[in-house]
């Protein structure tokens, strides 16, 4: 067996399963904490990758350098979808915030589809080239045959997420409020902590992590259109729910499983059915682990 | 300290508050017990914005609070520890009580807090590392306790915290609330099912039924009291 075929496989898997993982984290925070699986997740993603593609547009017709203008536009691409997600859990989730879950899933769909069509009317509905923002470094050179300069920025900026999220979560104020408020959302209110804020931020995180996906997946691939966000969720909720959705190491680890698992697929036996041997394999890890890899088995205690 | 006027609420369809009207002054024991789906819950609940009021009026030093969300009622000094407790299961036991001190931010009381509290339940330092659903009931008990005295509550809210201990814990939480209202001055409304145990370390009681208050006395008085007996104590 080729060995170098083999490691441009799994380092094409590890590069899509962390933009997978960017994603699923939006999902399986926001599943957390108000128990909604927020279909409108991918739009999100798709908003961010559209908010790069402007800005970094503008500003290289300004003359700014490639990583300026990276670092820019993803900023941009940060504050835009954040306000997204913030907007979408005011009004579509926390109306809802006492009704049945159908009812808020119901209205995540619609978000999903208007988010999709208003980017559509707004914008157009073919596809757009992305600008190649990553440059070649140099000193990647002699490694760029196995892993190219964007895959190493989608892995390394992934890991600084994750990093970052990790410290957020386990350490900050507002992190442990997140926590606490995802396992008992009365005693959090008895003890101060104002639930509904807490629902915002984590809405606001997911969105950010999200954007950072969309931009880098758009720049690596090329192109962008206002449907790219339906499939990508598609595979990101797979993975959260793979990996056990509510669990943030869950949703990382389902987002690399899932990318390896295609990646090895299509690479040895046909890249036809490539979304075929994800479900395939989500319905084989479901039959067994019901709660995913990483999942807390649901045990009701009264 | 607190005052209830003629409040009434709504659990669901049902009338779980008829018209409730309590007096609870500074530094004092009071209780509140009478039988199961009396209203006992409900009102603690009201009293911290989780169930709203449907009429009357709650005051909190003068301060209407009926309106206010609990974070807000929390930050006024006023803390509930819960029927089942609610500890955060998949905190660490060190985790639950930084959660109480969410609204703080005064370092060095926090820290006094903390072997205040340690001081008192020498079981929650040993496992301070250990996640809150791992521990046994009683020590559950001391820790959704503790994290309520994190908060610095002037009022504390105790609702059932007898419920599936062992006799002897149940004592030992006891004594920690008379030591609690003692040391701190923090004024204790405790809602027992437990009338004997409640009425004995009360200095006044109300009896609840069917969403009012059928009586009000000393706790003394309520333990010698004829129908007290009958109907709450098994005598």
């Amino acid at each position: 067996m080729d060995f170098e075929y083999f490691t441009q496989l799994f380092f094409g898997g590890l590069t899509r399963g962390s933009i997978y993982a960017l994603i699923a984290l939006g999902y399986t925070m926001v599943y957390g904490i108000i128990e909604l699986i927020n279909f409108a997740h991918g739009e999100i993603y798709m908003i961010g990758a559209f908010t790069g593609l402007i800005i970094s547009t503008v500003l290289t017709m300004m003359g700014m350098p490639a990583i300026a203008v990276m670092v820019l536009a993803g900023m941009a691409a940060i504050i835009y979808s954040c306000a997204y997600g913030y907007t979408m859990e005011k009004i579509a989730y926390k109306p809802l915030r006492n009704a049945p879950r159908l009812s808020v899933l119901i209205s995540a769909i619609g978000m999903s589809l208007f988010l999709q069509n208003y980017v559509l009317l707004a914008q157009t509905s073919d596809f757009l080239p992305f600008p190649s923002l990553v440059p070649e470094f140099e000193f990647w050179e002699p490694y760029s045959h196995i892993l190219t300069s964007p895959e190493l920025m989608i892995l390394s900026t992934t890991v600084v997420v994750m990093i970052l999220l990790t410290i957020l979560i386990k350490f900050t104020k507002i992190g442990k409020a997140m926590r606490a408020t995802s396992q008992d959302k009365m005693m959090a209110a008895l003890l101060g902590i104002n639930v509904d804020q807490v629902i915002s931020a984590t809405f606001v995180v997911g969105s950010a992590t999200a954007a950072i996906g969309g931009v880098l997946i758009a720049s690596h691939i090329g192109q962008i259109n206002f449907y790219m966000g339906f499939i990508a969720g598609i595979k990101a909720f797979v993975a959260a729910v793979l990996g056990g959705i509510g669990s943030i190491p869950g949703a990382v680890l389902g987002a690399l499983v899932l990318g390896w698992t295609e990646s090895f697929f299509t690479g040895y036996i046909s890249s036809d059915y490539e979304d075929v041997f994800a479900f395939i394999f989500l319905v084989v890890i479901l039959i067994f682990r019901p709660s995913g890899i990483l999942g807390r088995s649901q045990i009701q205690k009264v | 300290m607190l005052k209830l006027k003629n409040v009434q609420a709504f659990y669901g369809n049902i009338q779980a508050l008829k018209d409730i009207s309590m007096d609870v002054k500074e530094g004092e024991i009071i209780t509140l017990i009478g039988a199961n789906g009396a209203g006992k819950s409900t009102t603690l609940m009201t009293i911290c914005g989780i169930v709203p009021i449907r009429s009357g009026e709650i005051l909190f030093e003068g301060q209407t609070i009926n309106k206010m969300p609990p974070n807000k009622i929390v930050a006024l000094g006023i803390n509930q520890v819960p029927e089942g407790r609610h500890i955060f299961p998949y905190l660490t036991v060190m985790e639950n009580l930084d959660m109480g001190t969410f609204l703080r931010n005064d370092k060095d009381g926090i820290k006094k807090d903390l072997d205040y509290i340690f001081t008192l339940f020498p079981r929650l330092a040993e496992r301070r590392n250990q996640a809150g659903g791992t521990l046994s009931g009683g020590e559950q008990q001391m820790l959704a306790i503790s994290r309520a005295i994190m908060t610095r509550p002037r009022l504390l809210l105790l609702d059932e915290p007898s419920l599936g201990l062992a006799p002897i814990i149940t004592h030992q939480i006891f004594d920690i609330i008379k030591k609690i209202n003692k040391d701190n001055k923090t004024t204790i409304f405790l809602v027992e099912q437990n009338a004997n145990l409640a009425l004995n370390v009360a200095d006044r009681g109300y009896v609840m039924e069917n969403g009012l208050i059928t009586m009000t006395d000393t706790g003394k008085n309520l333990l010698a009291n004829e129908d007290v007996k009958k109907a709450y104590l098994g005598i």
